[in-house]
C-alpha cells in the first residue's frame, strides 16, 4: 500500500535518499487510528457474544435443555422455560413480513418502473418517514390509539363472523383481544417496509435497461416487463431484503413490548395476548435478578445469534445477486 | 381485437396497436396495486404523526419541556415538567455522537483508503453490515453485562449503547462516500509529495463531507428516538441528573414507554407531548441532513 504514498517533501528535505526514507510518524499513527477504527467492528460483535454467553450460564446450567426448551415461565418459582416466547417472536415477525412483504416490493416497483425519477425522490423521503418515528411512538400510538380501536371495531366482529369456522375459527375466533400477536404484527408491518422497500429497489435498479426495452420492444406491457424482465434479475436481491427486514421485525423491542399483550402462553389464536422474546426481555429484565437475569440475558443472546445469521445469509444472498448481475 | 394489420399468406397475424383486452386489464390493475401499496403505507403514517401532533400540541410548553422534576404518573399535567427528560437525551445523544462519528468517519477511511480489496477490509465492510442488524436490545444487555455491572447506572452507559448503534451507520454511509471520490483528487495530491494521512484528511475527507454529514446525521436521529438499549443502562429518574458520568439518567424516549402503559390522564398526556418533542428532533436532524445533501455534496451516484 506503500506504493502510492510518497515521501513527505518537507520532511525528506535533509535526507540524502529523500524517496527511501520511513514515512512520517504522524502518517503511520493515522493509519493505526483507521485500523483500530474499523477493527472495533469485530471487536465489539466479538465482545457482545462473549459477555453475554457469559452472563447467561447460570441459565443454561439450572434449567438445562429440558428447562430451555419448555413453555414454563414462572419466574416466581424458577421456571424459565423459552419456548412461548420463540414462538412469539415467530409468529409476529412472519405476520409482519406477510403484509410488509407485497407492500414493500409493490411500492419498490412504483419507484423503479412506474414513476418518473422527479417523483421517485418525494415517495422515498415520505417511506423514510416510517423510520424516522421512533419505536416508542409507534408503541405509544399502538396501545392508545390502534389496540382500542381494533378491538371494538375490528376484532370483535372478526371473532364473531369466524367464530365455529374451521381453520379461520381457530386463527381468528374469539375470545380476542387489542393487545394481540396480530396487532403487534401490524405495527412490525409498518416499521420494516421502510428497509425492505429501499434495499429492494436498490436491487431492481440495477435490472439493465437492455433487458427491458428488449421486453418493450417484443410488445410486452409494463407488467409483462416487470414479471419477464425485472422479476428473474432481482429475485434473489428482494429474498435478500426480505430476510434483512425478518432480522429487524424479530430483534424489534419497544413497539412489540406495548402491543403484544405481554401473555406467556402458545396459541393458534392470532387475536390474542401473546409475549416475544425482546419485548419480554424489555418489560422484565428492571425486575430481573439471578437466573431469572440470566434467562433473559440468553434470551438475548439467542436473539443476537438469530438475528446475526439471517443477517450474514442475507448479505450474502444480496451479494451473490449483485455479482451475478454484474457478470450477465 | 377488432381490426388488424392484413397479414399476407402464411404471416401471422401482427397488432402494432396498444395491447387491449384481458393483458392491458392486468397490466392497469399491477399499476393500481403499485400505487395502492403506497397509499396503505402513507395512512399509518399520517394517522400517528396527526394523533402526536394533535395531543402533543396541547401538553406541550415551555414549563413542559424545561420544567422539573418528572411527576409521578398520578398528577395531572401542569405539575413539574418533562426537562430533566429533555437533557437526558440531549447529553446521551449527543455524548453517542462524539464517541461514534470519530470512530465511525475513521472505520470507513481505513475501509476505503487504507484496507482496499484486502480480504480483512471486506470482511470489516460485511461485519459492520451485520452490525446494523443487531437488535438496539441486545447493545443494551451488552452493555449492561460489561459496564453496568462493574460500574453501574449512568447517562454514559447509556451512551455507549447508542454509540454501538450508530458506529456501523456511520462507518457505511462514510465507506459509501469516500467510493465515490474520484482517484483522479487522490493522485494529485501525492504528486505534489503530501502524505496518504494528509491526502486523506485534507482532500479525500472535505471532497466527501457533505455525505458523511447528512449520513452521522440520520444515525444520530435514529439513535435519539432509541428506548431498548436505555432501558436498563440508564434507568429512570425525576430530577435532572447534568453528571453523564455517574448515577441513573432519563431520556424523552424511556419517559414515553414508562408513561405509555399508564392509566392516568396526566401520564399519557406526558407521553404524547415527549413524542411529539422526540419527533421533532428527529425531523429538524433529518431536514438539516437533507439540506446538508443537497448543499454540500459533489459526487453522487
Amino acid at each position: 500500500m506503500n506504493t502510492v504514498a510518497p515521501a513527505d517533501p518537507a520532511q525528506s528535505a535533509g535526507s540524502a535518499h529523500p524517496l527511501a526514507h520511513r514515512r512520517p510518524l504522524g502518517d503511520r499513527t493515522f493509519q493505526i487510528l483507521a485500523l483500530v477504527a474499523g477493527l472495533l467492528v469485530l471487536v465489539i460483535l466479538i465482545l457482545i457474544a462473549v459477555s453475554t454467553a457469559q452472563q447467561s450460564t447460570s441459565w443454561f446450567t439450572t434449567a438445562g435443555a429440558s428447562g430451555i426448551f419448555s413453555i414454563d415461565w414462572d419466574p416466581a418459582n424458577n421456571h424459565f422455560g423459552a419456548m412461548s416466547f420463540v414462538f412469539g417472536t415467530v409468529i409476529t415477525s412472519v405476520i409482519a413480513i406477510a403484509i410488509a412483504v407485497p407492500v414493500s416490493v409493490a411500492i419498490a416497483l412504483l419507484l423503479t418502473d412506474v414513476v418518473s425519477r422527479r417523483w421517485s425522490q418525494p415517495i422515498v423521503y415520505v417511506i423514510d418517514l416510517l423510520a424516522v418515528v421512533p419505536s416508542v411512538v409507534w408503541g405509544l400510538w399502538g396501545i392508545l390509539v390502534l389496540v382500542p380501536w381494533l378491538q371494538n371495531s375490528i376484532y370483535g366482529h372478526i371473532g364473531n363472523v369466524l367464530n365455529g369456522v374451521p381453520v379461520l375459527g381457530n386463527l381468528f375466533g374469539p375470545p380476542v383481544s387489542g393487545a394481540a400477536f396480530f396487532t403487534a404484527g401490524v405495527i412490525l408491518a409498518i416499521m420494516i417496509t421502510p428497509i425492505i422497500t429501499s434495499l429492494s429497489r436498490e436491487v431492481i435498479a440495477t435490472v439493465p435497461a437492455i433487458d427491458k426495452e428488449g421486453a418493450y420492444a417484443l410488445g410486452a406491457t409494463r407488467w409483462e416487463m416487470i414479471r419477464g424482465a425485472v422479476w428473474p434479475h432481482s429475485q434473489g436481491g428482494v429474498l435478500g431484503a426480505v430476510l434483512i427486514g425478518l432480522g429487524r421485525a424479530m430483534g424489534e423491542t419497544i413497539a412489540a413490548a406495548l402491543v403484544i399483550g405481554s401473555s406467556a402462553t402458545i396459541t393458534s389464536h392470532l387475536l390474542a395476548p401473546g409475549y416475544s422474546i425482546p419485548a419480554v426481555i424489555a418489560n422484565q429484565f428492571g425486575e430481573a435478578s439471578g437466573v431469572f437475569r440470566s434467562a433473559l440475558i440468553g434470551m438475548g443472546l439467542f436473539l443476537f445469534a438469530i438475528t446475526i445469521i439471517v443477517n450474514l445469509v442475507a448479505r450474502g444472498i444480496v451479494e451473490r445477486s449483485a455479482r451475478r448481475m454484474r457478470g450477465a | 381485437m377488432a381490426a388488424t394489420a392484413n397479414p399476407g399468406p402464411g404471416q401471422p397475424t401482427v397488432d402494432l396497436r396498444e395491447p387491449a383486452g384481458w393483458r392491458r386489464t392486468k397490466n392497469q390493475f399491477a399499476t393500481i396495486v403499485m400505487w395502492a401499496a403506497f397509499v396503505i403505507t402513507l395512512i399509518p403514517l399520517v394517522l400517528v404523526l396527526y394523533t402526536v401532533i394533535q395531543k402533543g400540541a396541547s401538553a406541550i410548553s415551555w414549563q413542559f419541556l424545561t420544567g422539573g422534576p418528572i411527576p409521578p404518573n398520578v398528577l395531572p399535567l401542569g405539575v413539574g415538567g418533562m426537562g430533566p427528560a429533555v437533557i437526558g437525551t440531549l447529553e446521551i445523544t449527543g455524548l453517542a455522537a462524539l464517541m461514534a462519528i470519530p470512530l465511525g468517519v475513521l472505520g470507513g477511511v481505513y475501509l476505503n483508503e487504507y484496507g482496499g480489496t484486502s480480504w480483512l477490509a471486506q470482511l470489516l465492510a460485511f461485519l459492520s453490515d451485520v452490525m446494523t442488524g443487531v437488535p438496539s436490545i441486545v447493545m443494551g444487555l451488552f452493555i449492561f453485562t460489561i459496564w453496568i455491572l462493574h460500574f453501574g447506572y449512568s447517562g454514559v452507559a447509556g451512551a455507549f449503547a447508542l454509540a454501538c448503534l450508530m458506529l456501523p451507520i456511520v462507518i457505511r454511509s462514510t465507506f459509501e462516500m469516500l467510493r465515490l471520490v474520484p482517484d483522479s483528487l487522490r493522485q494529485g495530491s501525492y504528486a505534489l509529495g503530501a502524505t496518504k494521512a494528509r491526502v486523506t484528511v485534507t482532500v479525500v475527507l472535505p471532497a466527501a463531507i457533505g455525505g458523511i454529514v447528512s449520513g452521522s446525521l440520520l444515525a444520530v436521529a435514529r439513535a435519539a428516538g432509541e428506548t431498548a438499549p436505555l432501558l436498563f443502562t440508564i434507568l429512570t429518574v425525576e430530577a435532572t441528573n447534568t453528571n453523564i458520568f455517574s448515577g441513573a439518567n432519563t431520556a424523552l424516549s424511556t419517559q414515553i414507554f414508562v408513561n405509555a402503559t399508564s392509566p392516568y390522564v396526566g401520564a399519557e398526556s406526558r407521553a404524547w407531548g415527549s413524542a411529539l418533542a422526540l419527533i421533532a428532533m428527529a425531523f429538524i436532524l433529518i431536514i438539516i441532513a437533507r439540506v446538508v445533501t443537497a448543499r454540500f455534496t459533489r459526487y453522487t451516484r
